[in-house]
């Protein structure tokens, strides 16, 4: 019984990198699923407790003592990952005050991002993208999580539609007459003059 | 032989050229055969009934495998969506924590579900979880209240019957055009603007391969909730420590900090749901087209066994008459 039970383990690493890990690499379920699954077995006892997210993550390093070399970024979109547990030096954020610079052993802090240049510094290269907004969390265990709606790199903006973005909006702010108008100009003046700064910036 | 052969096709042609109209219909518990009489006033057996019948089960089958092909091709297309929106809602749990038994007043239970059918049994199980869902908060204690968020046709025509009352908000045709986020975050905009809650438990399936769908329940907790629970220790103890940048308060960035965890994780159980919903349909389509396969076979048996009985019948007639006359 015992070899048939090794056999099937090497079947199941050949899944693909994302598959669910083995129940076995998961630390044991934290209190807060135990409560839920216990009150669920008691009111409900023929079906099985539906999965939280937390059994689908992997659990975050507790803080170190001394401050680490690197800074670990996760940069999330909607539609992308763009940087997975990435382990680099500095990263800048657009917070809502002011460029804020993001080094390792950073005071454990949330912030909202506003539209505006977002830069990764890992040894001599830097990338820059322009975020839209978003959240940044930053972990007391020097891991960062930027979570943006969307995101592109520098290079990919074209000026000339900034512009023409800038001066339609301006006018659109001209002419607004209710309030949900003139804040809906405001935002497209905020993004493109942002934009504006960041490619000539 | 060739008489045979020609009576054959004659009895398919029995129809047009035969003056004499079907008599008999003598029906059988298994096999209902029609008796007709062919040009030269021989009984035979027909296997009209089970030809008809074969050919529609090979209807059957052809279309439930293209279903299938379709749920296929949407399925890639859909998979790659849902495996980059993994890790938008991770940072919110790693901050958060998840806390589905945490006591709140109001719940609000979000079950997303298809609006096609024949997708198998996952959205028996969301509706089965959200009442089970509702059945645990009425549980704990007579004040609680929990209502219902509908996404779907199916879980709508599942939930209407006996939990009308509790029903807050319906949407349908979710998927008429391409999932994005922009359209998931006005409709989690519409949600929060309409309801009031102190926890969102969105229900969904959750993708772990083409055969396994994960029943799952995510928790957005409300402002509120969260500092009591930080307040009180445990497991959100250390949400005190963070700084709050920016803004005229704490309490302002947790606003749109939970709005934002809402639309990101109903974003992502969403599509996790569309990718479950076409890979159950795929599995459905393909036992499907199995088991229409299978009773092809067996249909198949029965015609040969028939058309032999009537073949070996018309032989036995012709030579017993034979034997007659010679005497």
């Amino acid at each position: 019984m015992l070899g048939r039970a090794s056999m099937l383990l090497p079947c199941r690493s050949i899944l693909p990198a994302r598959a669910r890990p083995f129940s076995t690499d998961l630390p044991a379920a934290p209190s807060a699923d135990a409560t839920f699954t216990e009150a669920w077995t008691k009111v409900i006892p023929n079906m099985d407790p539906p999965k939280t997210p937390l059994s689908f993550m992997q659990p975050r390093p507790p803080t170190p003592s001394s401050i680490p070399s690197k800074l670990t970024v996760n940069f999330v979109l909607p539609y992308a990952s763009e940087l997975a547990t990435k382990e680099v030096d500095m990263v800048i954020v657009p917070a809502t005050t002011g460029q804020m610079g993001v080094l390792p052993g950073h005071v454990a802090t949330i912030a909202e991002l506003k539209p505006g240049v977002l830069s990764v510094h890992e040894g001599s290269e830097m990338t820059k993208y322009f975020v839209s907004s978003g959240f940044v969390f930053i972990h007391a265990n020097s891991f960062a999580d930027i979570i943006a709606v969307e995101a592109v790199p520098l290079d990919r903006l074209d000026v000339n539609l900034v512009q023409k973005g800038l001066a339609e909006f301006t006018s659109k702010l001209s002419s607004a007459t209710t309030d949900l108008e003139k804040a809906e100009a405001q935002i497209g003046i905020d993004v493109h003059s942002a934009l504006n700064s960041a490619l000539t910036g | 032989m060739a008489m045979a052969a020609l009576r054959r096709e004659g009895r398919r042609l029995a129809p047009l050229i035969s003056p004499r109209t079907i008599t008999a219909v003598r029906s059988s518990p298994l096999y209902p055969t029609l008796e007709d009489e062919g040009p030269l006033g021989v009984r035979h057996i027909s296997t009209q009934v089970v030809r008809n019948r074969m050919k529609s089960v090979k209807n059957i089958q052809k279309i439930t495998k293209a279903m299938k092909m379709v749920a296929a091709s949407k399925l890639r297309a859909i998979q790659t969506k849902t495996e980059n929106s993994r890790g938008l809602w991770q940072p919110f749990t790693a901050l958060l924590g998840d806390l589905p038994s945490a006591d709140v007043k109001k719940n609000v239970v979000v079950t997303i579900s298809s609006d096609k059918g024949l997708c198998g049994g996952i959205n028996s199980t969301s509706v089965k979880i959200s009442k089970g869902l509702h059945k645990l908060n009425s549980a704990t204690g007579p004040e609680k209240e929990t209502k219902y968020v509908i996404l779907g046709e199916k879980a709508k025509a599942q939930l209407v019957r006996d939990s009308k009352k509790d029903i807050e908000l319906i949407i349908t045709e979710l998927q008429k055009n391409p999932l994005n986020y922009t359209q998931v975050s006005v409709l989690a905009d519409e949600i929060l603007k309409n309801v009031e809650y102190d926890a969102l438990r969105i229900v969904f399936n959750k993708f772990q391969s083409v055969v396994s769908f994960v029943p799952t329940v995510s928790t957005v907790l409300s402002t509120e909730i969260v500092e009591r629970e930080a307040e009180s220790g445990g497991k959100l103890g250390d949400l005190d420590s963070y700084e709050v940048e920016g803004g005229e308060t704490k309490g302002e960035i947790l606003q749109n900090l939970a709005e934002f965890q809402f639309s990101c994780t109903m974003f992502n159980a969403v599509l996790e749901n569309a990718c479950s919903e076409q890979g159950a349909r795929m599995s459905a389509m393909d036992s499907s087209s199995r088991n229409a396969g299978d009773m092809l076979d067996r249909l198949t048996l029965t015609y040969n066994r028939t058309r032999q009985a009537s073949i070996t019948t018309e032989l036995i007639e012709i030579i017993s008459g034979a034997s007659a006359l010679e005497g």
